[in-house]
């Protein structure tokens, strides 16, 4: 009882930290701590994200870090294989599957390290250069390309 | 303008890949599916790191939700148990966000990485 949630707390700091962790360490700690089999854990592991997706987003949305356009087409355009991955993880074995989160755990953590390591990719910018850069870039979309408007200014005059 | 059409193509075949991708990891392994959609969204479309998380954070309110559902067919899903998990990392996330904005995250994120090594370790051997 308490394992699970403690197990859920650091879920939940590394989800907000990290941008990744929340499934992560749902499963493990469904399955150790409260005895559930692989595919319970993972079912149960999904449900359990949703809310801790929510708060987060909302969260990252006040920083002004969420691209709320492009967020909403990758969710739209990631249901036909959510489906497909839920068939698929029903169509295993307990074993395999268990196994395959193993190594699933293990690609997760060498990506962390990796990019935790490559000190370009953790150069965090201030909150405020992000926002600039969101201005930047929405500007940019919203105009096309600056320079190429720039030179038919000029070819204009 | 045609440059920019273009530009917009691509961007949506990107971020149909990107969403397919993690919507299957999501599926398969019952996870968000950050750890797909983060390095892409960083590699293919130039966010950065903050960008990047917070928009995969928003993505996977429609992924998991959409998962748990398609599980809850399946009678997969313990809801007393989810709920026992959440509410913890509820209060999780807001430290989480909360720190993000003031700390280097790579000593974390490099601690993060060895407790995932330990914890696969533990599931093969369970």
């Amino acid at each position: 009882m308490i394992g699970v949630l403690a197990v859920g707390l650091a879920a939940g700091i590394v989800a907000g930290l990290l941008g990744v962790g929340g499934g992560v360490l749902f499963v493990p700690g469904l399955a150790i701590f409260l005895g559930l089999n692989q595919h319970h854990a993972e079912a149960t592991s999904l449900l359990a994200i949703v809310p801790v997706a929510i708060l987060g987003t909302y969260r990252q949305d006040r920083y002004g870090n969420v691209r709320r356009a492009d967020a909403l087409l990758l969710g739209v355009l990631s249901l036909a294989g959510a489906a497909g991955g839920v068939a698929l993880a029903n169509a295993l074995s307990g074993v395999i599957l268990r196994y395959a989160f193993a190594g699933l755990m293990v690609v997760v953590a060498v990506q962390l390290a990796h990019r935790s390591l490559a000190s370009k990719h953790v150069a965090h910018l201030g909150v405020e250069d992000t926002v600039a850069e969101h201005q930047e870039v929405d500007q940019r979309h919203e105009h096309g390309c600056p320079q190429i408007d720039e030179l038919r200014g000029n070819a204009e005059h | 303008m045609q440059v920019a059409a273009e530009h917009w193509r691509y961007r949506r075949c990107k971020l149909a890949t990107i969403g397919t991708l993690a919507g299957l990891f999501s599926g398969l392994f019952g996870v968000g599916g950050g750890s797909v959609i983060v390095p892409l969204l960083v590699l293919w479309l130039g966010y950065d790191e903050r960008a990047a998380t917070a928009t995969s954070l928003a993505a996977i309110v429609f992924i998991a939700g959409f998962a748990a559902a398609v599980q809850g067919l399946y009678g997969n899903v313990h809801l007393l148990d989810a709920v026992l998990i959440a509410v913890p990392a509820l209060v999780g996330v807001l430290i989480g966000t909360w720190l993000q904005q003031r700390l280097q995250t790579r000593l974390i994120a490099l601690l993060f990485s060895a407790l995932l090594m330990a914890s696969a370790v533990e599931l093969v051997l369970k």
